[in-house]
């Protein structure tokens, strides 16, 4: 690993204006378990950043904390802080948070099976005050990075493919006109082509709309190929971050991760035990 | 046309407008189920309720008197005014908002997240408590409620159809309520502006969101919390609708309480979660009932009303448990 380029790249990060920033957060479902044992992280404004790793590592939980969604879940943040803006946003409802401009796209697209596509969308809107033109225009825009929306917004959103879903659940936070989005896990079941399509339009709102965004995935290989900035999670922890193009070529990363592996197979017990140099913010 | 066939016709109708009584309390139960997921034991109290509280409030009735009067001795009981329907449906439609505002505060609010049992085990106690405490603000005796709605049978039509029979037969014309139609108009106007408000508003679009995922709802930033004051208001409405008019047919006292086992059956039939279920659920129920009694009913005994809504929703718990309109369980292919 090339620390000295890796912590270059760190300062370069936290150089940019972090929008959000999680700080050491600990999180405790049911008041007995533990599922994120200090995570800290920071989303750059017009960043693409990516939380990476494995089932049960955290990612859902990660994303939750901040959106706080945790609490319907009889989940809470135990230590820790979690900034927006500067501001701590721990305690703020939901509903508050998505008028503040977080969104969260939840894991398994959740859409209103019962409501058409285009009823979804506007549920996106529920907080907005800024009148109808405004919705209008954005339910347009959603149209056009998404035309197969269009082609099916009469029909209820639970007849409609795992794609168009996912699709009709990205449009329905852009509806609440966010700033930054946490995308959850949106390659689940669906087809490789799918999933490309997805995160090219991820990309394009980022780059045209200025959406920020904190995307949890598995598959790492897509996600680290449009993130800006990475953090790879084990078991409720941080174990490695860096730019995205630095943890594509991280020999470890490629091992266990994108599953290229260079050279004679190595064996478990050559495997570093990364301890990332904790950062005791809180 | 022979008496007989015209004597059918008028059990139909009598069953329809019968059904239409039944569906106004299972409204209630649906709309709340829909946005939180609880069987709400207390729809039956809170008709009630909604009933005493107009005819308190229309005679001038002193809230609390008789709790008052054992306290400090004083003999106060009315206001001495007489308000008119109007006035007073406005200010019981009030205390029914005041009302499901105080159960999501001192209720819901606390139970957020727990199992539906817990939840309808707390609808149990607020049923109880809202009974109690019902009688003591407003007396427990039996009240008439008046608020001018037409009564008894409708001359006009039973002329009117006796010319339809042919001559010399033995036939009377037909005997409808006219409270029973004015009612079935009422629920027909209920339902439309339901369905229309849920159908194109923000709010009813909110509505339906959270029937569907709450989840979801919460991530797109609808306050749950809102959500179900509102429900628990147009519920509680819904209520007072289904109190009027059972109140101005029988009367208010503890039993219109009981009106609420009659829209159980009603729930089965058509399904916990839909609206159109609820009202299609109670008249094919009211008209089952009617028709049953009449074609049946005397050759096993009579008295078939009191249990064929019944075992009509135990078949179907066992051959159809969502109901005739319930959600249709998606799934895609």
């Amino acid at each position: 690993m090339n620390t000295a380029a890796m912590a270059s790249e760190t300062t370069a990060q936290d150089q940019t204006e972090a929008l959000l920033e999680v700080n050491n957060i600990e999180v405790i479902y049911n008041h007995v378990i533990l599922v994120l044992k200090g995570v800290s992280l920071s989303v750059p404004k017009g960043g693409i950043t990516a939380l990476l790793g494995g089932n049960g590592a955290g990612k859902t939980t990660t994303l939750k904390a901040i959106s706080n969604l945790l609490h319907s879940e009889r989940g809470v943040v135990t230590k820790g802080s979690i900034l927006y803006r500067g501001t701590a946003i721990d305690s703020l409802s939901p509903e508050e948070l998505v008028k503040r401009g977080v969104i969260q796209v939840m894991e398994g697209r959740h859409c209103f099976e019962h409501l058409t596509i285009e009823d979804n969308l506007l549920t996106g809107a529920y907080t907005r005050k800024d009148g109808k033109a405004a919705v209008k225009r954005d339910l347009d825009m959603v149209y056009t990075y998404f035309p197969r929306l269009r082609d099916r917004r009469k029909s209820l959103a639970g007849y409609t493919s795992g794609g168009e879903q996912q699709m009709c659940a990205i449009g329905r936070a852009l509806l609440a006109n966010p700033e930054t989005i946490l995308l959850d896990e949106p390659s689940m079941g669906l087809a490789p082509q799918l999933v490309e399509e997805i995160f090219e339009n991820v990309k394009r709102l980022n780059e045209d709309e200025g959406v920020s965004f904190l995307l949890a995935e598995q598959n790492t290989n897509i996600a680290l190929r449009y993130a800006h900035y990475g953090y790879i999670l084990e078991s409720g922890r941080v174990v490695m971050d860096g730019a995205a193009s630095e943890l594509r070529d991280n020999a470890d990363v490629k091992e266990f991760y994108l599953g290229v592996s260079e050279g004679s197979k190595r064996s478990f017990r050559d495997v570093k035990h990364y301890k990332r140099r904790k950062r005791w913010l809180s | 046309m022979s008496p007989d066939v015209l004597y059918t016709i008028e059990v139909i109708l009598n069953g329809l407008m019968a059904g239409v009584m039944y569906s106004l309390v299972a409204l209630g139960f649906v709309l709340i189920f829909k946005a939180s997921g609880i069987f709400n034991y207390a729809q039956g109290v809170m008709a009630l309720f909604a009933a005493m509280t107009l005819v308190g409030i229309q005679n001038g009735q002193v809230p609390f008197s008789h709790l008052i009067n054992a306290i400090f001795g004083t003999h106060i009981h009315h206001f001495g005014w007489q308000l008119p329907a109007i006035v007073a449906i406005l200010l019981t439609v009030v205390v029914m908002i005041i009302f499901a505002i105080l159960v999501e505060r001192l209720v819901l609010k606390h139970l957020v997240n727990q199992e539906p049992i817990i939840l309808f085990m707390a609808t149990i106690g607020l049923a109880y408590f809202m009974e109690g405490f019902g009688d003591l603000m407003w007396g427990s005796e039996i009240k008439t409620l008046d608020v001018g709605l037409p009564q008894g049978a409708s001359l006009a039509l039973e002329e009117y159809t006796l010319k339809w029979a042919a001559e010399g037969s033995e036939y009377y014309g037909m005997y409808l309520d006219k409270l029973d139609m004015v009612a079935a108009l009422v629920a027909l106007a209920l339902v439309i502006t339901l369905s229309l408000f849920s159908q194109y508003t923000k709010t009813g679009r909110a509505l339906r969101a959270v029937a569907d995922d709450h989840q979801a709802a919460l991530s797109v930033g609808i306050s749950l919390r809102k959500i179900w004051v509102i429900t628990w208001c147009i519920a509680g409405v819904v209520a007072m609708v289904a109190g009027v008019m059972w109140g101005s047919k029988s009367g208010v006292q503890f039993s219109l309480s009981l009106i609420a086992l009659k829209a159980l059956p009603v729930l089965i039939l058509g399904g916990f979660t839909s609206i159109p279920g609820a009202i299609i659920g109670g008249l094919i129920i009211g008209v089952g009932e009617k028709l049953f009694e009449y074609s049946i009913g005397p050759l096993i005994g009579g008295a078939t009303e009191n249990w064929f809504a019944y075992v009509l929703a135990l078949f179907f718990l066992v051959f159809r448990p969502q109901g005739l309109f319930g959600d249709k369980i998606i799934e895609r292919v």
